[in-house]
């Protein structure tokens, strides 16, 4: 059968199954549409969250970033996988016994003030617009690459899909579904990370394979060879990176914390029964992602040797057929500039005469491993998983932000159950068009993705979540500057130095670098921001009056996994 | 009353162990100690690079873990078990 027949069947079997999860897992009242019902077990809940923090970035992007950044892409690495622990540890034990539906829920009341609200809805809207744009992006990259369809059909086939079980099964419908989604692309992205790992080193597990010798006989550890090739081309050792010792410390940080800060994540942990339950399904999402997460540096190491010596001084005319399909798409483009014929790939780029982009480390991995049709079918269904399962996440963020935070917590108090579960299904509707609208337009943010979304969870909800489980006495008043100069401060940051906006345009962002504070890139400066949000909250607590006592109840409530929350308003 | 702030303070001494063992496999070992840590070698992994891009991980998930652990001891024994 040949590959594109193997597709249509992967990507239609899964996305049967997905149609045929949300007929059966429809919602019925807000409180389904909003947390499941808050009776997902740990390991549903495990998976779940796992298909839900892992995008079409990761599945797609990220081995191959790290294939090109070699050491540099531990930022990713380590930040993606380590906000967890503070989830496990800091967060999601304390949220879940709060037991409300979403992040500015908590905020809101904690904070007793529908300012507060409103700053936390504002932020939500903002991080989970920026990212939802770039899934939809993705869902139709993948439909133009492997299905051979225009990108504008694939995100408008993508839309009907996620439209069909967010809209009809909320968080219900959207969990299961997630659950299935997950199973669908750790299989796609491990099949070939096994078969390349086999293929190089002769050891099935890659993790491991990476760390093995070359089973040519040579002896030759892989990343022994590795460092040599790029030694030999003009780059970096691949395990020494480039950026500075400060950035990679900011980078790696301002990812973990905007990870643990992050609204789709965070609200998971909602549909759980108990706190218990909270930590242990935590534990078991970091698990089920670290799956992905070990795999995907092998990937990178061996995409890498294996492209290198397949393209490396060669004819362009005896290259094989994948060399071909890969150009028309425009990821990958030759230009024999010295007009030898042969391609010459090297870190110089006045001398450097292909160009690869990163998405095809994972994505044409599988061809130039010669693997057989189906896996390259699998990956593509494995790529619309990912995206598909993160998108609906953040669609469920949007729709709540506005039909429970802003409808019936701040516009009309007196909505009944049902009205608000109709506001709450319209609202959803409206986001996946924006979403699909977004990504058939991508406006200019959708590359800013890592700094904006991670940046501004960071520097906006984990000062204030912290803050108000660990500090009974914090008050609105510091809880609400520090958010705000978080927030305002991050993108001022993003503003001027990743769009130039105030010196000219994208043009001058590059000369901007050497002005960077403290030589912090735009994808690290959260840490800075969340530093500054602490600052000035601590700082105004201090001058201000200390939250009334009830407040402070609730606080220590939250802290006790067992016992009814004290009454409030709704 | 008295129950509840103990079983909180034991509570935040084990995110402080916890969370410095976090602090020290990825901030320090994988990026502050790199360089000296690749010195060492465990198979083809220069050690420093080994806990940047797996090591790290692997302790992640094991800090969560030994937290369930210890939390559902320490709920156990306070009778707080949800």
């Amino acid at each position: 059968m040949s590959v594109q027949l193997w597709t249509y069947i992967l990507v239609g079997t899964t996305f049967a199954l997905y149609i045929g999860i949300a007929i059966w897992s429809r919602a019925s009242s807000t409180k389904e549409f909003y947390v499941a019902g808050g009776g997902i077990s740990p390991l549903a809940n495990g998976m779940a969250t796992a298909a839900d923090w892992m995008s079409a970035a990761s599945f797609i992007s990220m081995a191959g970033l790290i294939s090109f950044l070699g050491y540099d892409g531990a930022v990713y690495i380590m930040g993606w996988t380590g906000g967890y622990v503070l989830l496990a540890l800091l967060l999601a034990p304390y949220l879940r016994k709060f037991g409300k539906f979403t992040v500015p829920d908590f905020i809101g009341e904690r904070y007793y003030s529908k300012t507060a609200r409103i700053v936390a809805v504002i932020c939500a809207l903002l991080v989970s617009f920026t990212y939802v744009a770039g899934q939809m992006r993705g869902v139709g990259v993948v439909f133009s690459r492997f299905l051979e369809v225009d990108i504008n059909t694939g995100v408008v086939i993508g839309m009907i899909i996620v439209l069909f079980y967010a809209v009809m099964g909320g968080m219900k419908g959207i969990t299961y579904t997630q659950v299935a989604q997950y199973c669908v692309l750790i299989f796609a992205f491990m099949v070939p990370a096994i078969f390349i790992s086999f293929q190089m080193t002769g050891n099935f597990i890659p993790q491991i394979g990476m760390g093995s010798t070359i089973n040519d006989g040579s002896g030759v550890y892989v990343l022994d060879k590795l460092n040599d090739i790029n030694t030999e081309l003009g780059f970096n050792e691949y395990t020494n990176g480039s950026k500075s010792l400060l950035d990679v410390l900011a980078i790696t940080c301002a990812l973990m914390v905007g990870t643990a800060g992050l609204p789709h994540v965070i609200v998971r942990f909602f549909t759980v029964k108990k706190v218990s339950d909270a930590r242990k399904s935590a534990g078991l999402a970091l698990l089920f992602i670290a799956i992905l997460y070990t795999a995907a540096p092998a990937v990178s190491v061996f995409s890498r040797i294996n492209l290198i010596s397949t393209v490396k001084d060669n004819p362009y005319t005896s290259m094989p057929k994948w060399f071909s399909n890969w150009e028309q798409t425009g990821l990958l483009k030759f230009n024999d500039k010295n007009n030898d014929g042969n391609i010459q790939y090297v870190a110089d780029p006045k001398l450097n005469e292909l160009y690869v982009d990163p998405d095809i480390m994972v994505l044409a991995n599988p061809e130039i491993a010669n693997m057989p049709p189906w896996v390259i079918g699998l990956v593509a269904a494995g790529g619309l998983a990912a995206a598909l399962s993160t998108a609906a996440g953040l669609l469920l963020v949007i729709s709540s932000s506005i039909s429970h935070d802003l409808i019936k917590n701040i516009i009309n108090p007196k909505i009944t159950d049902k009205g608000e579960l109709w506001a709450a299904r319209i609202s959803a509707t409206f986001a996946v068009v924006v979403a699909g609208y977004f990504g058939i337009n991508p406006p200019d943010f959708v590359a800013a993705v890592v700094a904006l979304a991670f940046g501004l969870a960071a520097a906006s909800f984990f000062p204030a979540i912290i803050l108000g489980i660990f500090y009974k006495k914090m008050n609105k008043e510091g809880a609400v500057t520090g958010m705000l100069i978080g927030v305002l401060l991050m993108l001022y940051y993003i503003l001027k130095f990743k769009f130039g906006v105030f010196d000219g345009g994208k043009i001058a962002v590059e000369g901007l670098k050497d002005q960077w504070w403290f030589g912090v890139s735009p994808e690290g400066f959260g840490a800075v921001a969340m530093l500054f949000n602490f600052l000035f909250a601590l700082l105004v607590n201090k001058f201000t009056t200390p939250p009334p006592m009830e407040v402070q109840n609730i606080v220590e409530n939250i802290r006790i996994p067992i016992g009814v929350a004290p009454p409030n308003n709704h | 009353m008295k129950t509840n702030k103990e079983y909180w303070n034991k509570n935040l001494t084990y995110l402080k162990y916890l969370l410095f063992i976090w602090f020290i496999v990825s901030f320090g070992a994988g990026i502050l100690f790199k360089d000296m840590l690749n010195s060492i070698s465990i198979g083809g992994f220069p050690l420093g690079f080994w806990f940047a891009q797996q090591g790290s991980v692997y302790v992640f998930v094991i800090l969560i873990f030994i937290y369930v652990y210890l939390m559902n001891k320490l709920d156990k024994s306070y009778g707080y078990e949800d």
